[in-house]
């Protein structure tokens, strides 16, 4: 296969790079542009630091590919590179800016890349410091004993605001957390499972058993439709007037993701829309909390819920995401905007999903009253309205979302 | 493998295989015919991810004609199982041939045993068709609405293309088929299934190529209208609606204006035609509060 290059005598005509002019073939050839091994393993290295999931599999992928096409054409090892290492249209603005600064030179794109999709260079910004990250090695089993120990004192803080805590109560807070699920209500799947009560024959089953009998008829078998917890999406405010919560919230959101067999989604709101459910990926809370602080390019912002909510609903949602699902906003309702456009995307996100939950810490605070303007225009589209300030109130939202407890709002 | 793979005699480069497309009535960009050059070279599937109208589906049909080969589509749904993309047993023809072979004379209850769990009492469905026609065209459709256990089996076929049938043993594909799996990315599919095949994302073709396909798709047309219905389309996608039209709506569009007679595209009858274009009644709102007439001639002069 490397011998491509020389199977076509018009490539050489083509030669990108001057270095790789110089009499080289594929495979061959020391440049930085021509090799397409060196290109690969570079690019490969470069999009792992970037954040990219690239492993050498992948890689060996693309050299495959590279040579496969004409490995001498910058455009041929800008596809190959692609197609073989990126897996997200979120992936593409990264590869391309790291194709640029490797190959030194314009990305062969086509034309520009509508807006929505570059997304700001991240800016790591501190999270507020929360529980030792010396339990960061800490085996499942270990925590689990140490989620025994704590569990009487979480007890005690379980009512507490959790702004009011000290650095130790948010520890034992943190790994509280990590305990607690987020299924969405059950609903009944198209998958059917055998049952042993009467209802539809499974015809399977039965002619199987009436092979077994030699043809004679035996007793039917049935099938009953099983059960699947519907998909649950939380949008998280991390805007500069809900700072004392947002780290909580998101850790509630990384339990809520770690579940398996349950389809959770994560957007942060903050001046703008941002999905971390990739950077929510992975068991360890401390470290998905790092991806998530390094991919949201602003925490502290002002809020624009009406405009972000619209973000989500066209990109996301719409499509797929909100439907049938049960959608969590957790957000104090500051609106800086007309709190009208709120209203009409709640709308909008009332008719899409199955149950929209309202999550407002502030609610837990005597004396409050929904008067934020655009909380105001958006609780007649919602189903449920809690606080979600305290552990306690936490683990009332899982019931609410689970669909075991069910208050108005 | 000889180094070719699926690719039809003739086809030397991604650039060659544009040629064919665009035969067939396809017109590809160069990331797209790269993607499809390398999946049919390297027997790998291309994993097609864009916004619905795209044009993801139509590939398959595309690589179908360009092959020569039948089309077999699986279209996903949630709740897809094996017994509706792989095989199943046949079991009403299962009991109706024991039952003949019982009243046979010389009922020979092993053979029969063997005879009911063979390859003619298994109804091939898609996938399994796939392995077994060669060559094949292989679309499976929407795999982001189906679920994610799915998914894991798909990746199982997927990767050496071959079934194993607990009852016959494993039924392997001679030749691949060529493999287009396409996702409106409802739901983020599992990256092992992605890692599998190409990843190409695709977008709304740019004006020229947008114009050409409309020509290509309504020969009817005059030159004038396609350009004025595709600036008027690419207007719209920048009109912030809920649901932008994509290059199928061109299509029907041009097609809804040639019906009824027009050289070009006018405000009258650009609002009795709207239906076939803008699909939300908040959207038809939006586009008549945008004053129809204005965008129209912004976009023409644009274009």
């Amino acid at each position: 296969m490397s011998g491509r290059a020389g199977d076509r005598p018009a490539a050489a005509a083509r030669l990108v790079s001057a270095g790789a002019g110089s009499g080289a073939t594929a495979g061959h050839t020391t440049d930085g542009v021509g090799d397409p091994v060196r290109v690969m393993v570079g690019l490969g290295r470069a999009l792992d630091s970037a954040g990219l999931r690239v492993g050498p599999d992948r890689v060996a992928e693309a050299v495959r590919a590279a040579v496969a096409l004409d490995p001498t054409r910058r455009t041929d090892l800008y596809w190959a590179g692609r197609l073989t290492l990126c897996a997200n249209p979120d992936d593409l603005p990264k590869y391309d800016a790291v194709f640029a600064a490797l190959t030194a030179g314009d990305v062969p794109r086509l034309r520009p890349r509508p807006q929505h999709l570059v997304r700001a260079v991240p800016v790591t910004l501190a999270i507020p410091d929360a529980g030792d990250s010396d339990d960061d090695e800490e085996t499942e089993a270990g925590a689990d004993t140490v989620l025994r120990a704590a569990a009487s004192s979480v007890e005690t803080l379980r009512h507490k605001d959790v702004t009011t805590l000290g650095a130790a109560e948010r520890a034992r807070l943190d790994q509280a957390l990590a305990a607690l699920s987020l299924p969405g209500e059950s609903r009944p799947s198209r998958r059917r499972r055998p049952s042993p009560h009467p209802g539809a024959v499974d015809p399977r089953r039965t002619v199987r058993a009436l092979l077994r009998s030699g043809g004679e008829p035996v007793r039917p078998r049935w099938t009953r439709r099983s059960v699947r917890p519907r998909p649950v999406v939380l949008l998280v405010d991390v805007s500069g007037s809900m700072s004392g919560y947002a780290d909580v919230l998101l850790r509630f959101a990384h339990a809520a993701t770690r579940r398996r067999g349950v389809r959770t989604e994560v957007f942060t709101l903050g001046t703008r829309l941002t999905r971390v459910t990739r950077e929510m990926a992975g068991p360890d809370p401390e470290r998905a909390m790092g991806a998530v602080a390094a991919a949201v390019p602003d925490w502290s912002g002002g809020t624009r819920l009406g405009l972000l909510l619209r973000e989500f609903l066209d990109r996301w949602g719409q499509r797929g995401v909100a439907r049938g699902a049960v959608v969590v906003i957790m957000s104090d309702g500051w609106e800086r905007d007309d709190p009208a456009v709120l209203g009409a995307q709640m709308r909008r996100l009332a008719l899409l999903a199955r149950r929209v939950v309202w999550c407002n810490p502030r609610a837990g605070r005597a004396g409050f009253a929904p008067l934020a303007g655009g909380l105001a225009a958006a609780l007649p589209y919602v189903d449920d309205f809690v606080s979600g300030h305290s552990l306690a109130a936490l683990e009332q939202l899982a019931r609410i979302v689970a669909g075991v407890e069910v208050r108005g709002a | 493998m000889d180094g070719r793979g699926l690719l039809p005699v003739g086809v030397e480069s991604p650039a060659d295989l544009v040629g064919r497309l665009a035969e067939v009535g396809y017109l590809a960009d160069e990331g797209l015919a790269t993607a499809a050059y390398l999946g049919l070279r390297l027997h790998r599937p291309l994993f097609c991810e864009g916004e619905a109208g795209v044009g993801k589906t139509e590939l398959a049909k595309a690589l179908a004609s360009v092959l020569d080969a039948p089309l077999i589509r699986l279209q996903c749904y949630e709740g897809i199982e094996a017994s509706q993309a792989l095989y199943d047993w046949d079991f009403p023809r299962q009991l109706l041939h024991l039952r003949t072979a019982e009243a046979a004379a010389d009922f020979d209850p092993t053979a029969v045993e063997q005879e009911l769990w063979s390859r003619r009492f298994l109804i091939a469905r898609p996938l399994l068709q796939a392995l077994e026609t060669s060559p094949s065209v292989l679309l499976v459709d929407e795999v982001d609405r189906a679920d994610d256990e799915f998914e894991a089996f798909l990746l199982e076929v997927l990767s050496d293309f071959s079934v194993t049938v607990p009852e016959l043993g494993t039924l392997r594909a001679e030749v691949p088929p060529a493999v287009v799996v396409t996702s409106n990315r409802t739901r983020d599919v599992h990256d092992a299934l992605k890692r599998r095949c190409y990843y190409h994302w695709l977008e709304h073709p740019e004006f020229d190529r947008e114009v050409a396909i409309v020509r290509l798709r309504v020969p009817e047309a005059s030159d004038r209208l396609c350009a004025e219905v595709t600036a008027a389309a690419h207007a719209l996608r920048d009109a912030d609606l809920l649901k932008p039209p994509g290059i199928a709506e061109t299509v029907d569009w041009a097609q809804a204006l040639t019906a009824l007679g027009a050289p070009g595209l006018d405000p009258g009858l650009a609002a009795a035609t709207l239906g076939a274009v803008v699909k939300y009644r908040e959207d038809v709102e939006r586009v008549r509060s945008l004053d129809v007439g204005a965008l129209l001639t912004r976009a023409v002069m644009g274009a």
